[in-house]
Order: structure tokens, then sequence, then C-alpha cells
């Protein structure tokens, strides 16, 4: 009993050692957990993409099921995800709010014009500073928020198809209900 | 001549080079005091920056880098203290900005996991030491004893060496 110990003992452990080795490759070390997630989502006022002369705030986005994605047109995947954006847009399901990070109000504009416009209203983030208080660090993020403006889901990198189907949808399904 | 040509040209190139590449990161901000500038610099050098990840805010040259260092330098100046803006930064980021994780029971086991199998080690090293030791003073008979003290040259065992 005791010599199978001495070679199961240290079989064993490298047995768990593989599994942490095995589940450490399929993780990625970009995805940051966002500490917002369960929290009431940051307090913003900003300019309105489309008029600089009308604010935006979290106060609009509040009362219904909202997604709020965080894009730029300098951001190579946010075009990627331009299309998925759309059809959610189209299942009318949610109401999609953009925050426009750290960009260019024309280049924005004409990005909308040319792409379509799957956003209710797209707030105006030119300094990132709205960016930091949601914890952005990299664009595109989508953020899911409740009707009591509380932050249920954070997407980060490019929404697929996918994602849509098996995360989104299915979330804001429940949190209609 | 003709082959030194080429090479000064090579030595011309490479010293051109050099300015752009070691070009600094660190935006000229002012500080009203050395010890200022100095704690600013620690103080953002504990900061992952979660663009590059494996650079802290200090050496980070990554857009939200940049962003950040402003953020912390304007707390810095607001007077607020080093636990503020670290509170600040995780409640945003969370824990992975901080090079250092915080004690908690979720960090537990990476602070004291080293210390529990430092602790495991030691334990079986003092068994195996104690094992070892049991075997030397293991009983033989006195046949063997006999054969041992001939081999060894001890007095009593034939009595030949004895004088020698």
């Amino acid at each position: 009993m005791a010599r199978y110990l001495r070679y199961l003992v240290p079989l064993g452990i490298f047995a768990v050692l593989v599994a942490f080795l095995f589940r450490g490759l399929s993780l990625d070390p970009k995805l940051v957990p966002s500490p917002l997630v369960g929290q009431p989502m940051p307090a913003f006022s900003l300019t309105r993409l489309d008029d600089p002369a009308a604010t935006i705030s979290d106060t609009d986005i509040k009362g219904k099921v909202a997604v709020l994605n965080i894009w730029a047109t300098w951001c190579v995947s946010c075009r990627a995800e331009h299309d998925v954006l759309l059809q959610l847009a189209r299942t009318g399901q949610v109401a999609i709010y953009g925050l426009n990070y750290k960009d260019n109000r024309a280049d924005a504009q004409r990005w909308l014009r040319q792409l379509g416009d799957p956003y209710v209203a797209n707030a105006f983030d030119e300094d990132g500073r709205v960016g930091i208080d949601w914890g952005v660090y990299g664009a595109p993020e989508t953020f899911v928020i409740d009707p009591q403006g509380i932050i249920r889901h954070k997407h980060i990198g490019p929404l697929t198809t996918e994602v849509l189907q098996t995360k989104l949808l299915p979330l804001i399904a429940e949190l209609k209900s | 001549m003709k082959r030194l040509l080429p090479a000064l040209l090579f030595v011309w190139l490479l010293l051109g080079m050099t300015p752009a590449s070691a070009s600094s990161t660190l935006e000229a901000f002012k500080f009203a005091t050395e010890a200022e500038a100095l704690h600013f610099k620690d103080l953002i050098a504990e900061i992952r920056c979660l663009v590059c990840q494996n650079q802290s805010l200090a050496d980070s040259d990554a857009e939200l880098a940049h962003d950040l260092r402003v953020e912390v330098y304007d707390m810095v100046q607001e007077g607020r203290s080093d636990a503020e803006i670290i509170d600040f930064l995780v409640k945003r980021y969370g824990d992975f900005v901080l090079y250092k994780p915080p004690l908690k029971p979720e960090t537990w086991f990476i602070w004291f996991g080293p210390f529990v199998l430092l602790a495991i080690a030691g334990f079986l090293l003092v068994r195996a030491l104690r094992r070892q030791r049991q075997v030397t003073t293991a009983e033989i008979s006195a046949e063997e004893r006999k054969r041992l003290d001939a081999l060894l040259g001890k007095p009593g065992a034939d009595g030949k060496d004895n004088e020698a």
C-alpha cells in the first residue's frame, strides 16, 4: 500500500498541475472581469454625438433594459461588430445606447450615416473620462443594464452573432420578464 | 577606404535611429517638490496598464495608460491619499490593476500557498532524514559485528592487527 502511495502521490500532484495548466491555456488574459457587474452604472452627463447642444446622461438609460456599447471609429473590431449591433437593433428587444469613446465627432457621425445607426442615442466622450468611470480599457465593450440601472453583464471585445444568441438575447429576455 | 565608407554609413544610421526609439513615455508633469514627483512615480509604478498588462502605468505608452496617468496626477494634486487613488482604480478596473494583490479570502492561496508548500516540503524532509537515521542504527547480529570489526581493524576482532 505504502509503495503504491509513493507513486500515486506525485502522479496526483502532476495531474492537478496539468489540470491547472490546461485550464490556463483556454483563458484569455485580455478578459479582465469588471468589478462593475452587479453595481449601479456610473453616473455621467455628456453631449449627444448628433447634437453638441443636447446632453445625455445615465438617467436617460434607466427605466428599461438597455445595452450600452462603447465604440470608436479608430477601433477596427468595432467595425467588425457593427453588423451584429444592427442585427440586435432589428430584433427590437432592447434599446441600444452608444458611448463614442475618444473619437472625432464628424468621423463618428459619418460612420453612422454610412454603416447604419443601431443606436437610440450616442454620448460623445471626447477625453475618455466617462470611459474610465465605466472601466473601459479597450473598445469595443458592451454592457447590459437592467431597468433599475444595475449593470448585469459586460462583454469585452467585438460582439458576434453567437454571443448575441447564447448570451445577450437570453439575458435581455430574462431581465424583461 | 572602400570598406570604411559603408561601415561609417552604418554607424551613422544606427546613431540616427536611437533617439526615436528611446523616447520617454512620461508626460511633462509639473510638481512643486522633488518628493512629490518621486511619490507620483512610485504610485504609477505599482499600477498595471490593462492594455499591455505586463507593463506598469509608468512604463506603458498605451493611450489608456496616458489617460490614467493624467487622472492619477490630478488626484495627487488634489491631495488625495494613495489609498483613495488605489480605491478609485480598483472600483473601475478590479484588483487586476494592482501588481500587489490585496490580502483577502480569494487571494489567500497565492499569498500563503508557497508557505504551505514550504511547510509540507520541510515536514517531508525531516521525516526522510529521521528514517535515514533509523536505518543506520539498525541492529546487526554478533557474527556480522565480528566481521565488521575485522574489516575496520578494531581490537578484539582476531588479535592479528592489534600490534601493528
